[in-house]
């Protein structure tokens, strides 16, 4: 994994970073690289309210805000932003004035690497917003001056048109630092990280590299 | 929250009747739906914070319940609720929770803005 100056992590729910970043979020910062997490939106709209529920709607943004800061510090990360826009709204928000906000961090933090979702392979309108907004403001920047943007992508037909991702990170080393990630976000993830920890028991392959291994794009700007 | 009990929550309605009252109201499949199964016709409503006064209001059913809320000039109803709550702020929060735990209805009714 090369080494950054800084990273700069965009995505709009408080547990977008855990199953496919979380591992090189923590190798970054064992290397010594500042991280900064930013997050849209505290998750308000998440449907997972246990059985029985454990949560309302509007009990729910307090509970995944507090999760949020129990992942960053389980990754290490002491550098959270909560940015304060409500989930499933993000893609309705006026898009230059979203790409705007997204540069000025850009402009404060002046990272090395960006990690944001690929926009239009991401499933969830706020991811695909997100990813095209942070595209945006990164397009914005005199060429040499942009940061590289690594994408996230796992729409069913992300790799037909876009092909295999380009940059594979092992994070075998960290998986400790990666399953308490998953585990911070308890009222997301719970039913998730039972199947997982089955699977880790039995060692099956498919799922061992699934977690060992996190995927991105490199955005290609021309 | 609690499973619904009927007569609790009709009271809970009455006592919020012929107020300004703000309105949580929100279907969802979930963003995903259409992920996991590509046949699946994803769709959904939301409304926060619509400022309203009912005249009357009903819970039916008998379980999963509907409740339908009569304003002067319309309606409100939401369809498929199973919990509900008065919350620290008094708010009467409703919901309708699918086999999994999933929120799939929510109905809230509150004498102040919601967040
Ligand atoms: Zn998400």
């Amino acid at each position: 994994m090369e080494k950054e100056r800084q990273v700069l992590v965009i995505f709009p729910h408080p547990d977008d970073e855990a199953f496919g970043v979380s591992g090189t979020i923590a190798k970054h910062i064992q290397n010594g690289t500042p991280v900064t997490y930013a997050c849209l939106t505290l998750g308000e709209m998440g449907r997972n309210m246990g059985d029985p529920p454990f949560a309302t709607r509007e009990s729910l943004p307090h509970i995944r805000k507090q999760e949020l800061q129990n992942a960053a510090k389980a990754m290490g990360i002491t550098d959270l932003r909560m940015l304060g826009y409500r989930d499933k709204t993000v893609e309705f928000e006026p898009e230059d004035k979203l790409a705007q906000h997204m540069g000025e961090l850009i402009k404060e933090l002046n990272p090395s690497l960006i990690i944001t979702f690929y926009p239009g392979y991401a499933v969830h309108p706020d991811h695909d917003a997100t990813g095209a907004a942070v595209i945006h403001a990164v397009k914005n920047l005199p060429e040499q001056q942009r940061p590289k943007v690594y994408c996230v992508a796992f729409s069913n037909n992300c790799e037909e048109e876009i092909g295999a991702a380009d940059i594979v990170h092992d994070v075998t080393e960290v998986a400790d630092i990666k399953l308490n990630t998953l585990k911070a976000h308890v009222s997301q993830t719970q039913l998730m990280i039972k199947e997982m920890e089955e699977s880790l028991k039995k060692q099956d392959p498919a799922v061992m590299a699934r977690i060992n291994q996190e995927r991105f794009w490199t955005y290609q700007f021309d | 929250m609690d499973i619904v009990m009927k007569e609790q929550v009709q009271l809970a309605l009455d006592e919020r009747a012929n107020k300004d009252v703000y309105v949580h109201l929100e279907t969802t499949n979930g963003a995903y739906a259409s992920h996991f199964d590509e046949t699946f016709f994803s769709s959904g409503a939301y409304i926060r914070n619509a400022k309203l006064k009912y005249i009357h209001s009903k819970i039916a059913g008998n379980g999963p319940y509907r409740i339908g809320l009569k304003t002067d000039i319309g309606w409100v109803y939401a369809e498929g609720i199973t919990h509900y709550e008065i919350d620290e702020h008094d708010r009467l929060l409703m919901a309708g929770h699918d086999f999994n735990g999933k929120l799939a209805v929510s109905l809230e009714i509150s004498e102040t803005p919601f967040e």
